[in-house]
């Protein structure tokens, strides 16, 4: 890989893991809303 | 998922001959985001129009399970079709086929966005609501995909019955069963689609032909498809009414459907009947039933739900 290729490499994967940061963290937000919501409703 | 080789070899010399990964939007093309709103409006439409209440939040998840399924079977459908999207114009630039990403991390993201959407719906929701999204996505990946689009000129009449799931399931998950009014939702965007689809194939060149999928125009011609357009559109219309007319709806819903479907024929009549005059023909009635039919979708969902909203509230009483 050239220096260019490298930084591309690394812009991508960092853009990447923040993508999948963000997806695991909304997720966990709304599984605890949801089980809040369900055990409100007492299911 | 990873869709980037090694980044340093065996031998630890750095990233000798590794491939770039893919860009996160790449991903999200691959889920046919255009495609989508479609369907997020119709399955919000469905939520907002059942009988019943739901949370919020639940509702929200019910949506959002809705978008990753429609995203997930889209996923699959452009991994299996990568080839025939190479050899047309509009869908060469996709991610596989413009070779920014490898095929099997497509075929894994698929799989994985479709699993999540299934169980993330039957946990949250209800088992109903999961398996009929489960059927959709088959029906759409599989039965339309792999197997019918590639072997029969109905292939548009098929595929519609994908786009008609999300109102049915959106209905499904606040009540918990499926009864008349959610089937005739689904009945009205299958019948729609056909329309709308011809409608554009008449006067859009595709490249669909070359690629060996074999479309009503190409295959039949151009007066079939013009006969079915108008055949079709003949089975939309009562059927659009029909909410209102087995009482499912009111005066809002009935009378904004009587209007848009009239005029759905109208514009379908010509268009049906008429043979292109010549080469330079710039086939203004095929374009103004295409607009039309965008805005009778969208217009007629969402007096749907203005009419039941009106009627749950109880500002027609």
């Amino acid at each position: 890989m050239t220096p260019e290729e490298e930084r591309e490499f690394i812009r991508r994967r960092k853009s990447r893991n923040l993508v999948v940061a963000g997806t695991l963290l909304f997720f966990v937000i709304l599984f605890y809303a949801i089980t809040i919501v369900r055990i409100g409703e007492g299911g | 998922m990873d869709t980037a080789a090694t980044p340093t070899s065996p031998t630890g010399a750095p990233f000798s001959g590794a491939a770039l990964p893919a860009e996160w939007r790449d991903f999200f093309t691959l889920t046919k985001p255009r495609v989508m709103t479609l369907v997020i409006f119709t399955a919000i439409c469905g939520v907002l129009a059942a009988p019943g209440s739901i949370n919020p939040v639940l509702a929200f998840t019910a949506i959002l399970a809705i978008a990753m399924g429609a995203g997930g079977s889209a996923v699959l459908n452009m991994w299996w079709e990568a080839d025939l999207d190479k050899g047309m114009k509009r869908t060469m630039n996709r991610p596989l086929p413009a070779g920014r990403m490898r095929r099997e991390d497509a075929r894994d993201f698929g799989v994985f966005l479709s699993g999540v959407s299934v169980v993330l719906m039957g946990l949250a929701i209800g088992w109903l609501a999961a398996a009929l999204l489960l059927g959709a996505i088959i029906y759409y990946a599989v039965i339309y995909t792999m197997w019918l689009k590639p072997r029969t000129p109905q292939n548009i009449v098929i595929g519609g019955g994908a786009g008609a799931f999300p109102p049915l399931i959106g209905w499904v998950a606040v009540t918990g069963e499926i009864t008349a009014m959610p089937l005739l939702l689904f009945a009205i965007i299958f019948f729609w689609t056909p329309p709308h689809f011809w409608a554009l194939a008449l006067f859009v060149q595709s490249d669909y032909a070359k690629v060996g999928i074999p479309m009503l125009p190409v295959v039949a011609g151009e007066k079939v498809t013009r006969r079915q357009i108008l055949a079709y559109t003949l089975v939309l219309a009562p059927i659009a009414i029909a909410p209102w007319y087995i009482g499912g709806t009111g005066w809002i819903y009935g009378s904004v459907a009587v209007v848009l479907s009239a005029l759905f024929v109208l514009l379908a009549v010509p268009v049906g009947t008429r043979t292109r005059a010549a080469e330079g023909d710039r086939m203004l009635p095929e374009k103004q039933l295409f607009k039309f039919s965008i805005v009778y979708l969208f217009v007629l969902f969402a007096a749907l739900v203005a009419d039941r909203v009106a009627a749950y509230q109880g500002w027609l009483a």
